[in-house]
């Protein structure tokens, strides 16, 4: 009678590990990425397949108050206005906590998205769930995808987030003329110092 | 006249406790020489920036540590990843009001991607971040979360 009972718990306990190992793991390279249906600043929902005639998406968790998202908003304008027509939308997803950050708030979201003419969605993932399941850790966080939502890249922008006339390397501008282009993504995967998103307590 | 020396002298005195520690500017090369370090003193080292709210709320922890194990071979080092152009007009004044006792250093490069592997490969390069290192017994211990005192004493035990 024991025994069973210790065999559950074992498989409860490694269901629960496999629970927050993958919390904080979220996707890798070559994993298929989930589709969302989340609040633009517009008020109507979005999700990717919304997106038409779209070969990829860039997808960027991003906010209003984090100072290496307020120094790419540009870039992110840039690359949306050179890249939807192409086929690769960005789509912004902020994904803080409104009561840790006030100024990450929906109503905040749509007067900056007002103010900077956001040319892309900018969406609220208010349940945190996109960002968990992403893997997403800071703001602002790259994750493009192909046409079949398959990750092809994770990281950073470019490799200066304080300068934009001192890129050396364009990461995601690579990462997309590669996918593009029917290439391999040669560098897949970078890091960039960044704002912690703030999950809910 | 000896009551205008005295004043003199405890303003003199006065001054001279508020001027602050010199930040000095640090590159990734620096970030490997502090994880291959055999010396004994153990390195609490932090990553954070003045506008990173989490960061700015556990300093007190660091700083507290660095006094209560200031004579026990610990050093805090409290790496700042501002923007290098925010430097004068925020990194310095900051530490200045905040009269920060453990040691600032700025992080020099433009390219996290380099050196932020060189912290820890776990590291996504959210801030704020910490790593703990013994030389003496080869172990690093890496955080990527903000602190409270008790639960960072608790961290710095594991090691020393």
């Amino acid at each position: 009678m024991k025994k069973p009972l210790s065999l559950l718990s074992l498989a409860l306990g490694l269901f629960a590990m496999s629970f927050i190992t993958g919390v904080h793991d979220g996707y890798h390279v070559g994993d298929v990425a989930r589709d969302f249906k989340l609040m633009n600043v517009d008020k109507s929902m979005k999700s990717m397949a919304d997106a038409k005639d779209a070969k990829g998406y860039i997808i960027i968790f991003t906010c209003n108050h984090c100072p290496f998202a307020k120094a790419y908003e540009d870039r992110i304008i840039q690359l949306h206005e050179k890249y939807a027509p192409q086929g690769y939308p960005v789509i912004a997803i902020n994904p803080n906590d409104k009561d840790k950050a006030p100024d990450d708030s929906f109503e905040k979201m749509q007067e900056r998205a007002e103010s900077k003419k956001f040319p892309f969605w900018y969406l609220y993932d208010d349940k945190q769930e996109i960002a968990k399941a992403y893997g997403a850790t800071r703001t602002p966080h790259v994750y493009l995808l192909d046409e079949k939502r398959v990750v092809r890249y994770i990281g950073a922008i470019d490799d200066n987030s304080e300068d934009a006339d001192m890129v050396e390397e364009k990461y995601l501008e690579n990462a997309i003329d590669a996918l593009h282009e029917g290439k391999d993504v040669e560098v897949s995967f970078t890091k960039a110092i960044g704002c912690t998103i703030k999950w809910k307590s | 006249m000896k009551q205008l020396l005295q004043i003199l002298f405890f303003f003199t005195l006065g001054t001279s406790f508020l001027v602050a520690q010199e930040i000095t500017f640090i590159d990734r090369e620096q970030i490997t020489r502090w994880k291959n370090s055999e010396s004994d003193t153990v390195f609490v080292i932090n990553f954070w920036a003045t506008w990173c709210g989490p960061c700015v709320k556990e300093l007190p922890a660091f700083e507290k540590l660095q006094e209560e194990y200031a004579d026990k071979q610990v050093q805090v080092i409290l790496v700042n990843n501002d923007f290098k152009k925010q430097f004068e007009s925020r990194v310095i004044p900051f530490v200045q009001e905040r009269n920060l006792k453990s040691r600032v250093v700025f992080m020099n490069e433009s390219n996290p991607n380099k050196w932020i592997d060189l912290v820890s490969e776990e590291w996504s390069g959210a801030l704020p971040a910490t790593i703990i290192i013994s030389g003496k017994k080869k172990q690093t211990l890496f955080f990527e979360k903000s602190f409270e005192y008790e639960e960072l004493e608790k961290a710095l035990l594991r090691v020393l």
